[in-house]
C-alpha cells in the first residue's frame, strides 16, 4: 500500500528529478510541514521545546552544514565547535553593536562571517586531505576557542568572559535573549531549519553539488573533467561554515541566551556533530536530521526511562547511557556503515517491492 | 514485551506526575564527568540532610522532603534540560553547583518565580536583591572570597603587602574570571602586584603556568580552580617546591580530593572556607544513626565529614531553614516556590538555631534582606595537615572588605538591570 509507484507517471524531466519522486513521500513531507508549522506550536511546552525539539533543530542545521563538507565534498573537518563559536560571537557582537537591526539579519550575517572564517581555514584543503586536513581543522577549533577566551573585545570586556544575548524581538515577539517563550523559540529555529534544508538540498543537486561530489569521489578525475578544485573546495567550506555559523548563532541567541566559549563550543561539540553526520549518513540531508535526532533524543529518552521509569541512581544511568549510546554507534557502523539514511533507503526499497521481492 | 513497555511507560508517567504533599528539592548534581570528584560529595551531603529530616523529624513542618536528582555532568545544556524536566514537579529551590548553569538559569527562574540559591558561586552581583529578586548567594560570594584571601595576606604580613607579588591561577571560565575585578581593585588599594594565569578546562595542562610561576617567583599564589585542576595545581606546586603555606585556594579548591593525591608534600596548603570543617558536630551522629546505619545514604556513605559533603549538608540546611521560615510566614505546611522565595528573603540564622540543629558554630549567623541577598560575606582560612589527613581552621571567621566589594556589586548589577530592562525593586 505504501510506496506504490503504480499510476504515478513522470512526464517531464523536472518531475523525474524532484526531491521526493514517490507520491507518498511527497504527501508525507507536506503533512509534516503542516504539522510542524500548524499544530506543534499550539501544543509545545517548555520542556519539549528546551530539552528536546529546539536542540534537535539547531543541531540539524549544524549537521547539514558539516554533511556538506564531509558527506558531499569529502573534506574531513573537526572544527565544527569553533565555527559554531564564530557564529555565536559574531551574532553577539552584531547584536550589541547594532541594536536597531533585526535579529534575523544578524543571524544571517553571523553565518556570512563564519563562512569567511571557514574559507580561511579551508585554504589548507587545497594542499592536504584526509586525516591531515582533519588535524588542520582541529587547529581551527582550538585556535578559535582560545581567541574568544583571550581577546576581551569579543565578549565586550565583560568581567566573566560570558556572553549573554540581549533581548531582541521580531514582529513584536521576543525571539532572542534568555526570556524567549517556547513557541517563539521553536518557530524561529524551525524556519531556519526548513530554509537551510531547502537551500542545501537544492545546492547539492545543482552544478555546485555535483562538482563537490566529483571532488569527493576522485579529485584528480574531477580536475581532468573540468571541475575547478579550488572553487569546489572553498565553496564547500563557505557553504558548510555558513550553516554551522547560523546554528551557532541560534544556539546562543535563541536557545541558551548565554554562553561560555570553552564550555559551549569545546571540542566535544565538534565530535558530537561529527557523530551525527556519521550516524545519520554521509551525503544525505535526511540523514542529517536522523543523525541529529538520534544523538539528541536518545540520551534524553534513556535518562527518562532509566532514572524516571526504573529509578536507577543518576550516576549509574549517566554511565550506562554512555555505554548504550556507544554500543549503538558501534553496532550501527558495523551493520550499516552508511548510516540511518541508508537504513531508511533500504526500508523504502523493501516496501516498494513488498509483497513480491525478487 | 508490549506489556513490559506499557508498564514502563505507565511507571514513567507516574514518576512524572506532580507529587502531592511533598516539599520538592531538585538536585542538579554531577556524579560523572571531569568535575565528579567535587559533585559527588556535595550531592551526597545535600540528599543525606533531607533524608535525616525525613527519618528523624518526619520532614519539615510535618511534610516530607523529596530530593529529585538530575545528572548534569557540569554541562550547561544538560543543566537546562534538568531544570525544565524538574521545575514542573513543584520544585522549591535550585542549587546547581555550577557557575555556568547558574548564568543560564538566572533569567529562567526569574520568569518562572522559582528561587535559585548559589552558595559561594554563581553570579556575584546577584547579591543585589533589588535587581535579582529570585537569586540568592548568601552567606558569601567570590568577591568576598577574593577580599578574604587578601585580608589573610595582610594578617600574616602585619597589615602591609605593598610591593608583594600575588599571582592568580584561575580556571579559564566565568567562574575563574569572577574575582579578577575585585583583586584588581584590591591591588590598587593595597599596592600589591597582581599577575593572572589562566588554566583551560578541565585543568590538567598547567606546566606552562607553573613554569611562569617559577620564573616570576610570586610571593603568594591564589587559586580559583575546581575539579581535577586543583589536584594538578597542588602537585605542580610541589614539583617546583613552591612553599605550600603561600598557596591559597578559594573554597572550591580546598577539599580532601585536592590535597590527598600529593600526599605529605601538600602539608600546609591553605584554602578559604565559609563554614566549619570536620565531623565533630552532633548532627553527624544523627546522620550516622538515621541515615547511614539505616542504609539510606545517598552515596557510598564514605564522604561524611569531608569538606564538600559538609558544604552540601550546609546548603541543604539553609534550604530547610528557609522552608521553615516560609511555612511560618505563609501559615501553611505545603509551601509553593513563591513562598519559598519569601522565606529565603526573610531568613535569619542565629547561633542558637545552629546549636539546636546540632551544628554549633558551623556557619556564620546572618540575616538575609530584600536588598542584600549576599549575606555577611564572612569566611575563614583552613590549612591542610597532611599527617593527620584533616583540614584545620587557622583563623576566625572574619569580615571581607565591603568598601571595595559593594560598589562593584552595585555597578555590575545595575549594568545587568539596564541590559535586561529591569527596574530595581524598592526595598525598605
Amino acid at each position: 500500500m505504501l510506496y506504490r509507484e503504480a499510476g504515478d507517471f513522470k512526464t517531464s524531466y523536472a518531475k523525474d528529478n524532484q526531491t521526493f519522486p514517490i507520491k507518498f513521500d511527497r504527501v508525507a513531507y507536506y503533512v509534516l510541514l503542516v504539522v510542524a508549522f500548524g499544530v506543534v506550536p499550539f501544543i509545545i511546552n517548555d520542556y519539549w521545546a528546551n530539552a528536546v525539539i529546539v536542540p534537535f533543530l539547531i543541531y540539524a542545521i549544524a549537521t547539514i552544514g558539516l554533511n556538506i563538507l564531509i558527506g558531499y565534498c569529502g573534506q574531513l573537518s573537526l572544527g565544527t565547535g569553533g565555527f559554531m563559536a564564530v557564529g555565536a560571537f559574531a551574532s553577539y557582537k552584531l547584536m550589541t553593536a547594532f541594536p536597531e537591526v533585526s535579529i534575523i539579519i544578524h543571524i544571517l550575517l553571523a553565518g556570512g562571517i563564519t563562512a569567511l572564517v571557514g574559507v580561511a581555514f579551508g585554504l589548507p584543503s587545497l594542499r592536504i586531505k584526509g586525516f591531515y586536513l582533519a588535524v588542520a581543522t582541529l587547529a581551527a577549533q582550538f585556535f578559535l576557542v582560545w581567541l574568544f577566551n583571550r581577546v576581551p573585545w569579543f565578549y565586550n570586556y565583560s568581567a566573566t568572559g560570558q556572553i549573554s544575548a540581549p533581548e531582541r524581538s521580531f514582529m513584536g515577539y521576543v525571539v532572542a535573549g534568555s526570556n524567549v517563550g517556547a513557541v517563539e523559540k521553536y518557530l524561529m529555529c524551525l524556519v531556519f531549519v526548513v530554509a537551510v534544508a531547502w537551500v542545501a538540498r537544492n545546492l547539492t543537486r545543482g552544478t555546485m553539488g555535483r562538482s563537490w561530489m566529483a571532488i569527493r569521489d576522485m579529485d584528480i578525475a574531477a580536475e581532468i573533467i573540468g571541475v575547478n578544485p579550488l572553487k569546489a573546495k572553498l565553496t564547500a567550506f563557505a557553504v558548510s561554515s555558513f550553516f554551522i555559523g547560523i546554528s551557532g548563532a541560534l544556539l546562543f541567541t535563541v536557545y541558551l541566551g548565554a554562553a561560555e566559549v570553552g564550555e559551549a563550543f569545546g571540542i566535544s561539540k565538534s565530535f558530537l556533530v561529527l557523530f551525527m553526520v556519521i550516524i545519520g549518513g554521509l551525503g544525505s540531508i535526511f540523514g542529517s536530521f536522523a543523525g541529529a535526532a538520534f544523538m539528541v533524543l536518545l540520551p534524553v529518552l534513556l535518562k527518562n526511562v532509566l532514572v524516571g521509569g526504573m529509578n536507577w541512581p543518576t550516576d549509574l544511568a549517566a554511565h550506562f547511557q554512555l555505554v548504550i549510546v556507544g554500543a549503538l554507534i558501534i553496532a550501527f557502523l558495523i551493520l550499516e556503515p552508511h548510516g540511518l539514511a541508508q537504513l531508511w533507503r533500504v526500508a523504502k526499497e523493501k516496501l516498494r517491492l513488498w509483497p513480491f521481492p525478487h | 514485551m508490549k506489556l513490559k513497555l506499557a508498564t514502563l511507560a505507565l511507571s514513567a508517567l507516574m514518576a512524572a506526575a506532580p507529587a502531592m504533599a511533598e516539599l520538592v528539592y531538585p538536585s542538579l548534581s554531577y556524579r560523572t564527568g571531569a568535575y565528579a570528584a567535587g559533585g559527588i560529595p556535595f550531592a551526597d551531603g545535600y540528599a543525606d540532610y533531607f533524608t535525616l529530616l525525613n527519618e528523624r523529624d518526619s520532614g519539615i513542618g510535618g511534610v516530607k522532603a523529596k530530593v529529585i536528582e538530575c545528572e548534569t555532568g557540569y554541562s550547561t545544556e544538560k543543566g537546562v534540560e534538568c531544570y525544565e524536566s524538574t521545575k514542573g514537579e513543584g520544585a522549591l529551590v535550585y542549587q546547581p553547583l555550577s557557575t555556568g548553569i547558574t548564568y543560564q538559569l538566572i533569567p529562567k527562574v526569574t520568569a518562572d518565580g522559582i528561587p535559585l540559591h548559589t552558595m559561594g558561586y554563581g553570579r556575584t552581583s546577584a547579591a543585589n536583591g533589588k535587581v535579582f529578586s529570585n537569586v540568592f548567594n548568601y552567606p558569601a560570594n567570590y568577591w568576598n572570597g577574593a577580599s578574604l584571601a587578601i585580608n589573610h595576606l595582610l594578617d600574616i604580613n602585619g597589615g602591609d603587602i605593598k610591593g608583594k607579588k600575588v599571582a592568580l591561577l584561575y580556571h579559564n571560565s566565568a567562574y575563574g574570571k569572577e574575582p579578577i575585578r575585585t583583586l584588581e581593585e584590591l591591588a590598587k588599594k593595597h599596592g600589591f602586584e597582581l599577575s593572572l594565569l589562566a588554566v583551560d578546562h578541565p585543568g590538567q595542562e598547567q606546566k606552562s603556568q607553573w613554569l611562569q610561576i617559577r620564573r616570576e617567583k610570586p610571593d603568594y599564589v591564589l587559586m580559583w580552580g575546581w575539579g581535577v585542576m586543583n589536584q594538578v595545581a597542588i602537585q605542580e606546586a610541589v614539583n617546583i617546591k613552591f612553599p605550600m603555606e603561600n598557596f591559597i585556594g578559594i573554597w572550591w579548591s580546598g577539599s580532601e580530593n585536592d590535597v590527598l593525591p600529593a600526599g605529605e608534600a601538600a602539608n600546609g596548603y591553605k584554602a578559604l572556607t565559609f563554614h566549619n570543617v570536620g565531623s565533630d558536630f552532633p548532627v553527624f551522629a544523627d546522620i550516622q544513626k538515621y541515615v547511614v546505619d539505616a542504609g539510606k545514604a545517598a552515596g557510598a556513605g564514605d564522604q561524611i565529614g569531608t569538606v564538600l559533603y559538609n558544604r552540601g549538608l550546609y546548603a541543604a540546611m539553609l534550604a530547610a531553614e528557609a522552608t521553615r521560615k516560609a511555612q511560618e510566614l505563609s501559615g501553611k505546611a505545603q509551601i509553593t516556590a513563591a513562598d519559598m522565595r519569601d522565606g529565603m528573603e526573610a531568613l535569619e540564622i542565629t547561633e542558637e538555631r545552629m546549636a539546636e540543629l546540632g551544628m554549633p558554630n558551623f556557619g556564620p549567623s546572618f540575616k538575609v534582606s530584600c536588598a542584600n541577598h549576599g549575606g555577611p560575606g564572612t569566611g575563614a582560612v583552613q590549612q591542610w595537615d597532611a599527617a593527620a589527613k584533616e583540614w584545620k581552621l587557622i583563623s576566625d571567621f572574619g569580615p571581607s572588605d565591603m568598601d571595595v566589594i559593594q560598589p562593584l556589586i552595585d555597578e555590575d548589577s545595575m549594568a545587568y538591570a539596564k541590559e535586561n530592562n529591569i527596574t530595581p525593586r524598592e526595598c525598605n
